[in-house]
């Protein structure tokens, strides 16, 4: 069967596989899918906070402006960051750790502490060290989680490629007079993969939670960008009457972080049958 | 002996991993476009006083000998002054960490005490509807913005029911100060009205903090169970008749803490570091505030101080859990 077939047996993979089909449909689409578009930017003050109504299916914010549109393009922001942000990690932290696995000793020594450090301090405390220090954007935002997480990756590939390095196919590469790069190319990246997929989808999940966290602590994308850890700092201090103002956002990351995080237990289990823990 | 030598090994990159955090953080917030000069000096200062304090703070000095300064003054503990707070960083992170511990301890707490009896349970109701019911929770809980989690339980609990107050660590002066940890120095000197008040303001900070950690735990406990549940010597005391419930929380349990105590070690750094943003909703009078704070101030100094403070509190931990290991699992040391 196909992977993709195995994949949507697994129920919780199907979930997951649903939820980022939709948001990334949402993403591309929302200004046709938004009942108003312009509310991005545009502002009523005659209609601010109004509960959830057939017009406004989750209600209007400080501004009047329709929170169900805004949190639609929010879906924007969100991947945008991920996507780019997780693929810069990986970018990074891939061919470090392969170089770092490959040749051991001082070199991945070297490597490898350095990926300590970054790992020595939270991930949330060095992005917001970090996005404080190049100030509110979401391409400083970006920045800052790139150079945070991209020792995950690196530690992955570290541990796959030590262990892989030993095997037998890589020793006949070797002595048919395969390149170092060629080795590490061809030979040991496939095989890294299936780990590196899945870590992959865990660490969208991860990164999605910390650029909502800098988005509520001001460090994201400045107003009127209607990122969703901003709009729930916004929503803040209309609470408790207008509680759908900081609902709506909220569920909104809690639904696409748990896609990442279903679709990752998925994949492991199909990827990755030595990972498989107890099923 | 392998076990000095492991410990050995690990505390010899103990200083250059220490080291080089300095300098990663060094670096970074020395990029910061503000001068620090000039949020000293006040808003009406002129060119010539500010140039002065310029020179006065060493900021005129090339990079590398500001960060030699720096570290000659951080091995005596010297962390530099708060610009905001114009105290010592060091004793106000000193002073704020055991309000950040209290709150990492007591989510730990919770944590464990749910997670790792969960996690039992659905391994050993595999694939009922509890077992599917727990894992859905526990993907759940890793799903969470903790920072919105705590303004919804603060609305509710706070706010429409009044159950818990809406912020802070204590109402009145609280307790005599002897451990830092409020709840403890409540039950020290008897004072059950403060022990009161600091237990129901912990609580929903402490709830919200522990929410992933115990969903981590539960997932490892799960695994681990279900790895020992099916191994020989289980099918073995089976056989010989052993109740099923000294089974699993005795034998079974005890091998399957492995993986579970190296993960515990590691939740308790996510603990600490989550407590960053659980900290600044609940105005918790913490280290987490304390950064947020001076992050907002572009307070360099505070920045570094806390940075490496946490670093180090990391490093330790990480350290422990590799010790702690190697006596509940000697085979690593083969």
């Amino acid at each position: 069967m196909s992977l993709f077939g195995r994949l949507m047996r697994d129920r919780a993979a199907a979930i997951g596989t649903l939820i980022i089909g939709v948001l990334v449909l949402v993403a591309i689409f929302a200004p046709w899918l938004a009942p108003y578009p312009e509310d991005v930017a545009a502002f009523h003050l005659t209609d601010r906070l109004q509960p959830p109504s057939a017009e406004h299916w989750f209600g209007t914010d400080r501004m009047g402006s329709d929170v169900f549109s805004r949190i639609l393009f929010g879906a924007r922001i969100t991947i945008t960051i991920a996507v780019i942000a997780v693929g810069v990690s990986v970018a990074i932290g891939v061919p470090i750790g392969l170089v770092a696995g490959y040749y051991g000793r001082f070199t991945g020594g070297v490597l490898m502490r350095t990926s300590d450090v970054f790992l020595a301090v939270p991930q949330i405390v060095l992005a917001i060290a970090i996005a404080q220090t190049l100030g509110p954007s979401v391409e400083n935002v970006i920045l800052a989680l790139s150079l945070t997480y991209w020792p995950f990756w690196a530690r992955l590939v570290y541990a796959e490629t030590r262990a892989l390095k030993g095997q037998t196919f890589v020793e006949a590469a070797q002595a048919l007079g395969a390149s170092d790069l060629r080795v590490m190319v061809l030979h040991i990246l496939p095989n890294t993969l299936s780990a590196i997929i899945v870590r992959t989808s865990i660490g969208m999940g991860a990164t999605i939670l910390t650029a909502a966290a800098l988005g509520f602590l001001g460090l994201g994308a400045p107003p009127p960008a209607p990122e969703w850890g901003r709009t729930i700092s916004e929503a803040r201090e209309f609470l408790p009457e207008a509680w759908w103002y900081a609902a709506a956002p909220g569920l909104a990351i809690f639904l696409v972080v748990m896609g990442f995080n279903l679709l990752g237990d998925g994949l492991r289990d199909v990827l990755d049958p030595k990972l498989r823990k107890g099923r | 002996m392998r076990r000095v030598e492991l410990v050995l090994s690990r505390l010899v990159w103990f200083v250059p991993t220490l080291l080089g955090l300095i300098i990663v953080v060094f670096l970074i917030s020395n990029v910061v476009p503000t001068d620090p000069a000039r949020i000293v000096a006040g808003e009406n200062a002129t060119q010539a006083q500010i140039d002065a304090l310029r020179e006065q703070m060493g900021l005129n000095e090339p990079l590398i000998v500001q960060f030699g300064i720096y570290l000659r003054d951080l091995v005596t503990g010297d962390m530099g002054r708060s610009l905001y707070t114009q105290r010592e960083i060091s004793s106000d992170l000193l002073h704020r960490l055991p309000a950040t511990l209290e709150l990492t301890f007591a989510a730990m707490i919770l944590a464990i005490g749910l997670g790792v009896p969960l996690g039992v349970i659905s391994a050993i109701r595999r694939n009922s509807l509890t077992d599917q019911i727990l894992r859905l929770l526990s993907i759940s809980g890793l799903a969470v913005a903790s920072f919105w989690l705590a303004m919804e339980l603060q609305m509710y609990f706070s706010t429409r029911l009044g159950w818990t107050p809406l912020n802070g660590r204590i109402s009145g002066f609280g307790p005599e100060n002897i451990t830092g940890f409020v709840v403890i120095d409540s039950i020290l000197q008897g004072d059950w009205a403060s022990l009161k008040s600091a237990l129901s303001h912990l609580i929903l900070p402490a709830i919200t903090l522990s929410l992933p950690a115990a969903a981590t735990l539960v997932r490892f406990t799960r695994a681990g169970v279900l790895e020992v549940v099916n191994s020989n010597f289980v099918l073995y005391e089976t056989a010989m008749g052993f109740p099923r419930s000294l089974i699993v929380w005795k034998y079974v349990l005890r091998n399957a803490l492995i993986s579970t105590v190296t993960q515990i070690g590691l939740v308790f750094g996510t603990l600490f570091a989550g407590a960053v943003v659980v900290e600044a909703v609940f105005d918790w009078p913490g280290l987490g505030t304390y950064a947020v704070q001076s992050i907002l101030q572009s307070d360099t100094k505070a920045i570094l101080g806390f940075s490496i403070l946490v670093g180090v509190v990391f490093i330790v931990i990480n350290l422990l859990v590799d010790i702690v290991h190697t006596f509940i699992d000697p085979r690593v040391l083969k």
